[in-house]
């Protein structure tokens, strides 16, 4: 069963320090739900035991920037929010990732409007875009796989021109 | 209702009520500017009218017409089971008129957004600052004239690194 079956002898593997780790953090994607409007309502209910982000270790949704790897912003940003929105980002420690959630956050959506940013992606790096209004759960947890296959991917040298200070910060 | 109404502000101002169009039951009169305040205090004040409730305040912004905007006031009596509109018509080039908060203390908020979205300057009010955009917002975005998707460049955004 599981890993064990693999050690067959005196329990060792041998793989890559970037495997392990890209491993290691895609299954442990800490959100932090920037929930901002009707989307928000769409991931509570991912978080519910009939779709369970847990199952991708992704359940430890805490408004707390600074304990967090991902931003699931989910809602209508205005201008005035985009302010707030880009100061919690700031907060995230590096890595940090992005789903822009719905058709709001992605584009403006139904509101073309003065009052409405026209798409997160002016004043945020985004990683992914899930389309709907809102999306469904399923939507969620497969921009969430998105994310995680991105991770996977990832090596040590992708984050080592990052000045320390960054880091830190 | 009607008569009672325009008896009694006309009994203490004449000439103050412009024009009274009635239409499905719901009353509305178009005052003078210089008379909104007193008006205003009479309906409320008055034992028999006591409309003691300011359910709303809005703008319109006719675009073409000579007197460009006007300012309305939705008040209510409880006593009377009646509601009343006050109109009152502004030309853009003075676009000032006395607040009445003074009167309906509920009138605060809405005359900031009123002052937001058309830019009706209300005199002696206690907080005429920007109610729902940006404090440094420097247009009135329900105006005609205003563009659907605003001016580029008049609110800011974050900066983006990259």
């Amino acid at each position: 069963m599981g890993l064990e079956a693999k050690l067959t002898k005196d329990g060792f593997i041998t793989t890559t320090l970037d495997a392990v780790i890209a491993w290691s953090r895609k299954n442990s994607v800490w959100p932090m739900p920037m929930g901002i409007s009707c989307c928000a309502i769409e991931m509570i209910a991912a978080a519910d035991p009939k779709y369970d982000i847990a199952r991708f270790g992704s359940e430890v949704m805490r408004f707390s920037p600074r304990q967090s790897d991902l931003m699931i912003v989910a809602g209508t940003v205005t201008y005035k929010m985009a302010h707030v929105v880009r100061r919690i980002y700031d907060q995230m420690p590096d890595p940090k990732w992005v789903i822009a959630m719905g058709a709001c956050t992605s584009s403006g959506g139904m509101y073309r409007s003065y009052n409405v940013v026209q798409g997160i992606d002016q004043f945020l790096p985004v990683d992914v875009y899930t389309a709907g209004c809102p999306p469904r759960p399923e939507n969620l947890l497969n921009a969430l796989m998105a994310i995680q296959e991105k991770i996977g991917k990832s090596k040590a040298r992708d984050y080592q021109d990052i000045p320390l200070e960054k880091i830190i910060k | 209702m009607k008569e009672i109404i325009l008896q009694k502000i006309n009994a203490q101002i004449p000439g103050a009520v412009i024009e009274s169009v009635e239409f499905r039951n719901d009353l509305s009169i178009t005052v003078k500017r210089e008379n909104l305040l007193k008006a205003a205090q009479i309906l409320y004040s008055d034992p028999e009218l006591q409309f003691d409730m300011c359910k709303d305040v809005t703008a319109i912004d006719w675009a073409k017409r000579k007197e460009r905007f006007t300012v309305v006031y939705q008040v209510y009596s409880f006593k009377n089971n009646f509601e009343l509109r006050i109109k009152v018509n502004l030309e853009e080039s003075d676009l000032s008129i006395e607040s009445l908060t003074s009167v309906w203390k509920s009138a605060n908020w809405y005359e900031r957004e009123t002052f937001d979205m058309y830019g009706i300057n209300f005199k002696n009010h206690p907080d005429l600052r920007r109610f729902y955009m940006p404090e440094e917002f420097e247009y009135y975005p329900l105006r005609k004239d205003f563009p659907l998707l605003g001016i580029p460049g008049s609110l800011p955004l974050p900066e983006h690194e990259k």
